[in-house]
């Protein structure tokens, strides 16, 4: 692989002293060989001589610099790098580390030429600089075209002329949207021919939504978003409402600098919104380790750790990783100031404890989706109050008229239930009434108390007592009291009638109740033993409980009585006061728990004036319900609010960044280990980069803000890089993680910095970006490859072509979807489940996970919305972001499995069986269907040579098929899309086969 | 090594494939295959210039990974200390205050666990080998025993994760992708770089094979380790689709070459070259896997000797059979994984079941190797990310219930052939087995001892990514020279 590229990097290396750039061909070297040794780490450099610095390298000790400008011999590090004595020879044996011939004349060559000396370029603020003159001025059609031309004309190299139409309007529309042109959306550009047609396009696919989808991509492989935790147990989470967050800040083309900020700290911002509290999921979505026997700090640590370095990855492009353990050995940030970094992520209330997918802090959302459909409901509800309330009105005054009906068959409740005219309580425990007639207790929660109740009887006789306890949620555990258990210990029951003013005890003579805790029957309350009583602790307090108390002599003449009742509590059991209860008598004789009468006609038999709420209430219901329209209304009523609480319940909860009111202290770590702590530190920034404003305990929104200041020399950089590498493939800066000293330095220096002003002067409007690269001359060339380019640029970093490369793998399924018209084009949403072989999450998992694939439209949907479990990825996708850690920048390689996915997934064979169904269905004539089938694929059509081989390779799959019918059958199955079966099965599955060739040609797979 | 098994003619190389092409391919386009700065061009990596850096003993490496970490104690590293101090608590000066797993870290009682099977030595090397593993037992002089290994992961994933790629985090490239990336492969239809995985019958272990325990970190991701399935395809993607014929497949990518190559001719981009070699490639492989497979032409003595477990996808068995039928077709790193060693709370009831599922295919495959002559030149590992503890996790007296707890500080883990002695047992650990005090070998030294085996200066195989140049052995390691032969 290497073999040659010696030769192609003479492009790039001067021959002669004057073309010696120092950041280009000096810092490289010193950096490389010198650095680790004698470098910005402290603790492993050699003869306290740093080579890194202006100081290091010029400074004389002892009579001798290492470098004296324009006098190499007196130059003592060309003198040892030069030497052949292994004891003065550097960089020394020892070290694998040597330095070619080219490399010592390079270095000679600097030190003759005056030994120029510039801090690292990146850490230097850029400045805009001024579009250098170009031979050609006909070809640039933007100010950046001419930092290309100018280094083409350099080096004699011609750019392409501009694309073809077809090649440019599928170029533009794959990089904006994902997605290639419609056959119509191409045949309109090529029928336009006004002078701004391509301007047309290109604002029409800034619009689009499938424009905000293509974009995420990349920004999730940075983000590591996934839809699982990772690592063993590998459990599902819900982020993805912040994906669709992505998705849509997009397409509003939210500033970059906004964008940054929610994400990094929008939780931070005064008054922050939902959204942007949502945003900060972005810190959240690292891996989550619930492996049992691990320890939670230590689980802790590593959460910062990733915070903090995908932070400096995607907006700095530095390489934080080695500050860990020790200063950087290159990049001039200490371990100390990875720490200080560390301090602003360190804050969170996360402890690190256990896997829960929504670790806290998280907050509930309501899906877009979710809202509309819980507008829609409300609005339904709305309507229906509103029929319901005009509807009661005109029902007034008809109650009584319809009760007349049910007169004979109406009864006297079994129970009647007392309506207190006065409680107390002997120990100041608050009594009241509730709405529904119970009587709830709070207050101070004394330990014993007697609870003394007055009450008119309204019926003639009385032969028991009956005492209700009543749950309540704000009880223990929704129980019954307000003790530490919800249970309570009830040690006596009195009752008393007073007629006029004279009062007389009434006997009890036994009791019966529902439910008593073992040893604790309700027959305690009888004795005269005030240390126990009837208590009913359960496990789970899942209904209430019921106690009767019968009367050894029916009271008779009671009504117009005034009935007291007492209630003790005076058992060891401190506080185990009952807390909600009902109080009821019967005249009933030996009446039985559990004994109910019909509610209706029992509350119909009492006076109006006498209900109480509860027969109100059924006598009400009952009355509305005999009218068609009102129960038809209430009964919808009561859907829609069942299903809005539904909905509700399901909404995904996404985990947010949230800091503690006291932070944490931050300690440095030796080697990164959470237990090994070091000093302490507090939040602060690399003392390289500019100065905060606030330097006083700044916080994560202070570091968010800092990212974005137009003083700031790395964010607009390392963006601008990055949308760059987006478009062209690889970024001005090929290393796009790395900024630092030993990452690749600019192709174009002054076009990445002319780039990174020009977006922070147009408020960090990323679509504008957009628009200005893919509107240049640049990316408009023609991707031919010259044989001079080929020799001269062979990997296109000098753009002396347009760019030209196979599609990202989930770009190349959603191609095959829009060609074959299979694309569910919606927007947003849970990850769905496509085809997978069978077995693939089980045998990753021992059979413990196992992938459930949707059916219907889920099958179809942008690859986007493809569930992505972290330990096992999709396995449709090649050359993707693992999304376990921070990616910037995904690898593109080329092997035989990839054909085996695009030849034999299912998803591409249904896709090939649909889209010949597609051409099928459309033309009549099989030249026809090729050339359609071609132009969905490639967006061109074929040449007659082509047309002339796909024709009569069609020819013979249809004979072969014809032949093989029961193989045709089988290939028209493939994937569960319903397969039309009115077509010719033999033509069809001889067209699934030529579509398959015509999907797999290299035109089809790439850009 | 033997003849391969296969039709030669199903194999096309590189430079056959380019002169046959029907429009040739320009100097130019091929220098720009073999150019660094594009996308990876070869269909089979040609490995670096330059390696191997010295004459090579192996060229390529079996890896048997026992998952979950095999028993030294009761398995290898017999010490009658321990027996004597059975049930007595573990001297402080032995255990030195050191880090457990949070499993028996709370735990105030260590007594002293004595192996719960006998030893014997075995052979005319006298090796210690325990009656567990009897099939070991009798090649014990074709082995090398490693007994002071150490390491610093105390919990499963990042210990095997440490082994396999030289950090315990995910991310770097694993063993498997270092070698293919220096070295090249020497498969013609196949990937350089195999990974099968296979789980103990009982499942009693609840492991999961991450994949980036075969993940090429960031090298080229074509180096990543290729697993083959237990189950289905063993190749993801392998046949044609129901109803589409080889023959018909054949045409199709006959016109898919025809049509790209003019496509190649009009705009000279050199990756579309790589394209067709690599759909020639996977129509090939669409035979040579299923060939892999098919176990009809082997001798019923040899299936026997892996036992009856070799005739089921996916087993341990079947794993060791392919293993060296994959070495045999030039495949330079097969790794098998094989989980169930995780005996927290059952070694009396699952570590014999465990030992009868790997003894006798781990056994033959070495045996195998040796009798078609590919030993000498293969290397094969067998062992685990650590040892376990010679300590008790649980009670004395829950006997049912014995388990031992991850042990990292000492352990022992055999290789065979690719030049390493035979017969050899080195290293020791202390009375205890508890670390190892003699020849102590650091997993970074057994990485650099690998890589010396292939013919790497382990310091000397880098790349560099994030402005470092990164390497297996990290910037540790020591090649362990007493072993080579």
């Amino acid at each position: 692989m290497l073999r040659l590229a010696t030769c192609f990097c003479l492009i790039a290396s001067p021959t002669f002293a004057a073309d010696v750039d120092f950041d280009r061909d000096i810092r490289p070297i010193l950096s490389d060989k010198c650095a680790h040794c004698h470098g910005p780490d402290a603790n492993t450099r050699e003869a306290d001589l740093r080579l890194d610095t202006r100081e290091g390298l010029f400074a004389k000790r002892d009579g001798i610099a290492p470098v004296v400008p324009h006098r190499p011999k007196q130059s003592e590090l060309i003198r040892r790098i030069a030497s052949t004595d292994p004891d003065e020879q550097m960089p020394p044996g020892d070290s694998k580390l040597s330095l070619s011939k080219k490399q010592i004349a390079l270095l000679t060559a600097w030190v003759e030429s005056g030994a120029e000396w510039r801090g690292h370029w990146a850490f230097d603020p850029p400045t805009k600089p001024t579009p250098p003159e170009v031979n050609d001025k006909t070809w640039p059609k933007t100010d950046f075209d001419r930092f290309i031309l100018e280094k083409l004309e350099s080096e004699l190299l011609k750019p392409q002329p501009e694309a073809s139409k077809e090649a440019l309007i599928r170029r533009v529309t794959l990089d904006l949207t994902g997605l290639p042109p419609t056959i119509a959306e191409i045949d309109a550009f090529l029928a336009d021919k006004s002078k701004d047609a391509y301007r047309k396009v290109v604002e029409r696919l800034l619009k689009s939504d499938s424009y905000g989808e293509r974009m995420a991509w990349d920004w999730l492989d940075a983000a590591r978003y996934a839809d699982t935790n990772g690592y063993q147990g590998d459990r599902e989470r819900t982020m993805w409402p912040w994906r669709d967050w992505v998705i849509e800040s997009l397409n509003n083309n939210m500033p970059f600098d906004d964008f940054t900020v929610w994400q990094l700290a929008g939780d931070l911002l005064p008054e922050a919104t939902e959204q942007q509290k949502l945003a900060t999921g972005f810190c959240r979505n690292h891996m989550i380790n619930g492996e049992g026997g691990r320890i939670a700090e230590e689980n802790r640590i590593e959460y910062v750790f990733d915070q903090t370095e995908t932070m400096a990855t995607v907006w700095m492009g530095l390489t934080m990783t080695c500050s860990r353990c020790h200063d950087h050995k290159f990049d001039p940030i200490s371990k100390k100031e990875y720490f200080q970094m560390f301090a602003f992520f360190n804050r969170t209330p996360v402890n690190g404890g256990g896997g829960d997918p929504a670790m806290a802090p998280n907050m509930q959302i309501t899906p877009a989706s979710t809202k509309l459909r819980i507008a829609e409901m409300q609005k339904k509800i709305a309507t229906a109050n509103r029929t319901i309330s005009s509807r009661r009105a005109a029902l007034t005054g008809q109650q009584d008229a319809w009760e007349k009906q049910f007169a004979s068959k109406a009864k006297w409740p079994l129970w009647s239930e007392l309506a207190p005219s006065s409680m107390t309580s002997q120990n100041g425990q608050d009594l009241k009434t509730l709405d529904d007639g119970s009587i709830f207790v709070s207050g101070k929660n004394p330990a014993t108390d007697t609870y003394t109740i007055k009450a008119p009887s309204r019926i003639k006789t009385i032969t028991a007592v009956k005492l209700d306890g009543i749950r309540h949620e704000s009880f223990t555990r929704g129980g019954i009291a307000r003790s530490d258990s919800g249970n309570f210990v009830l040690t006596g029951f009195e009752l008393q009638v007073t007629r006029g003013d004279k009062s007389t005890s009434v006997e009890i003579a036994s009791a019966k109740a529902n439910h008593e805790q073992k040893g604790h029957p309700i027959a305690n309350v009888l004795n005269d033993n005030q240390s126990n009583g009837w208590a009913v602790l359960k496990s789970k307090w899942d209904s209430d409980v019921a106690g009767i108390f019968y009367l050894a002599d029916p009271i008779e003449n009671a009504d117009g009585t005034q009935l007291t009742i007492t209630m003790k509590h005076n058992s060891p059991h401190a506080a185990h006061n009952v807390g909600r209860f009902r109080l009821s008598v019967t005249d009933k004789p030996a009446v039985k728990l559990g004994e109910k009468d019909d509610a209706f006609l029992a509350a119909i038999g009492v006076p109006r004036i006498d209900r109480t709420p509860a027969q109100k209430k059924v006598v009400a219901e009952r009355f509305q319900n005999s009218d068609t329209e009102l129960r038809k209304q209430n009964d919808s009523l009561k859907k829609l609010n069942e299903q809005i609480g539904n909905l509700r319940k399901n909404n995904p909860r996404v985990m947010i960044m949230q800091d503690v009111a006291n932070y944490r202290k931050t300690h440095m770590l030796t080697r990164g280990s959470y237990n090994k702590l070091e000093g302490e530190v507090t939040t602060a920034l690399p003392s390289i980069l500019p100065k905060l404003e606030r330097a006083d305990d700044p916080n994560r929104l202070d570091l968010a803000q800092w990212l974005v200041d137009k003083k700031h020399p790395l964010t607009a950089r390392v963006t601008a890089n990055r949308i760059w590498q987006q478009f062209f493939g690889t970024g001005l800066v090929k290393t796009t993680e790395d900024f630092g000293v030993q990452g690749e330095k600019p192709s174009h220096p002054k076009l990445l910095d002319w780039l990174a002003v020009e977006f922070v002067e147009s408020g960090w409007d990323v679509k504008a970006m957009h628009r200005l690269i893919v509107t240049s001359a640049t990316y408009r060339q023609q991707a031919a490859i010259s044989k001079d380019a080929l020799a001269k640029d062979p990997a296109n970093r000098l753009l002396s072509r347009g760019p030209r490369f196979r599609l990202p793998s989930w770009m190349i399924r959603d191609v095959g979807l829009a060609a074959s018209g299979l694309l569910v084009d919606r927007v947003g949403g849970p990850p769905v489940q496509p085809y997978q072989p069978e077995g693939v999450w089980a045998e990753a998992t021992f059979g413990k996970k196992r992938y459930k694939q949707d059916t219907g439209e889920k099958l179809y949907r942008r690859s986007l919305y493809t569930f992505w479990r972290r330990i096992v990825g999709p396995t449709m996708f090649f050359d993707v972001a693992k999304r376990q850690t921070c990616s910037v920048r995904t690898g593109r390689t080329n092997t035989p499995l990839h054909a085996l996915t695009t030849l034999n997934d299912i998803t591409f064979v249904e896709i090939a069986r649909a889209l010949a169904e597609r051409v099928l269905e459309a033309e009549g004539e099989p030249n026809k269907q090729i050339e359609l089938a071609f132009r969905l694929a490639t967006s061109r059509r074929p040449k007659p040579q082509e047309a002339a081989i796909l024709s009569s390779r069609l020819k013979m799959l249809e004979k072969e098929f014809k032949a093989n019918p029961e193989e045709a059958a089988k290939l028209l199955k493939m994937g569960e899309s319903p397969t039309n079966e009115r077509l010719d099965a033999a033509k069809h599955a001889a067209m699934t086969g030529l579509c398959q060739l015509i999907l797999n040609l290299d035109e089809a797979l790439s850009n | 090594m033997n003849p391969l098994p296969f039709d030669p003619s199903a194999s096309m190389t590189r430079r056959q494939l380019f002169g046959r092409s029907a429009v040739g391919i320009g100097g130019a386009a091929l220098a720009s295959l073999l150019n660094g700065d594009t996308v990876a061009a070869e269909a089979t990596h040609q490995g670096l210039e330059g390696l191997p850096h010295f004459e090579p003993k192996a060229k390529r490496v079996i890896y048997m990974l026992q998952n979950a970490a095999p028993s030294h104690v009761d398995l290898f590293d017999y010490k009658p200390k321990i027996q004597e101090w059975h049930g007595t608590q573990i001297p402080d000066s032995v255990q030195q205050g050191k880090r457990f797993s949070t499993m028996t870290g709370g735990q105030k009682e260590r007594p002293v666990l004595a192996p719960i099977t006998k030893f014997a030595q075995h052979g005319k090397s006298g090796a210690w080998v325990s009656s567990f593993l009897p099939n070991t037992a009798k090649i014990a002089d074709d082995l090398c025993f490693i007994k002071s290994m150490y390491t610093e992961q105390v919990n499963h994933a990042p210990a095997i994760t440490f082994f396999l790629t030289g950090g315990e985090m995910p991310g770097r490239p694993s063993m498997g992708s270092w070698l293919t990336y220096g070295l090249g492969s020497e498969a013609e239809n196949l990937p350089g770089f195999v990974v099968m995985t296979s789980v103990d019958k009982q499942r009693s272990c609840g492991q999961i094979f991450y994949d980036h325990y075969w993940g090429s970190g960031f090298l080229p991701s074509k180096l990543q380790g290729v697993k083959f399935r237990g189950s289905g395809d063993p190749v993801l993607y392998l046949s044609n689709p129901d109803g589409m014929s080889r023959k018909m497949r054949r045409g199709i990518l006959d016109d898919l070459a025809k049509l790209n190559e003019l496509k190649y001719q009009e705009i000279g981009d050199p990756e579309i070259v790589t394209r067709i070699a690599q759909y020639e490639m996977a129509y090939k492989m669409q035979a040579s896997v299923p060939d892999l497979t098919d176990f009809s032409n082997e001798p019923k003595y040899v299936l026997d000797r892996y036992g009856p477990d070799v005739h089921t996808q996916g087993s341990y068995a079947w794993n060791c059979l392919m293993a060296r039928r994959l070495s045999e077709r030039g495949v330079r790193f097969v790794q098998l994984m094989h989980a169930g060693w995780d005996q927290h709370r059952n070694l009396n009831s699952q570590l014999k079941i465990q030992c009868e599922d790997t003894d006798a295919p781990s056994a033959a495959l070495v045996q195998n190797l040796k009798e078609r002559g590919l030993l000498d030149d293969t290397l094969v590992i067998w062992g685990g990310e650590f040892g376990r503890t010679p300590f008790l996790q649980g009670k004395i007296s829950d006997k049912p219930r014995w388990g031992r707890d991850h042990h990292p500080y000492g352990f022992t883990i055999w290789m065979a052939g690719g030049g390493v002695k035979a017969g050899m047992s080195y290293g020791a650990t202390d009375e205890f087995a508890f670390s190892a005090v003699e020849d102590k070998v650091h997993v970074h030294d057994f990485q650099a001892t690998v890589l010396h085996l292939l013919g790497i200066d382990h310091e000397r195989l880098t790349y560099r990514f994030q402005g470092r140049r990164f390497r297996l052995t990290d910037v540790h390691g020591h090649v362990v020279k007493p072993i080579i032969a």
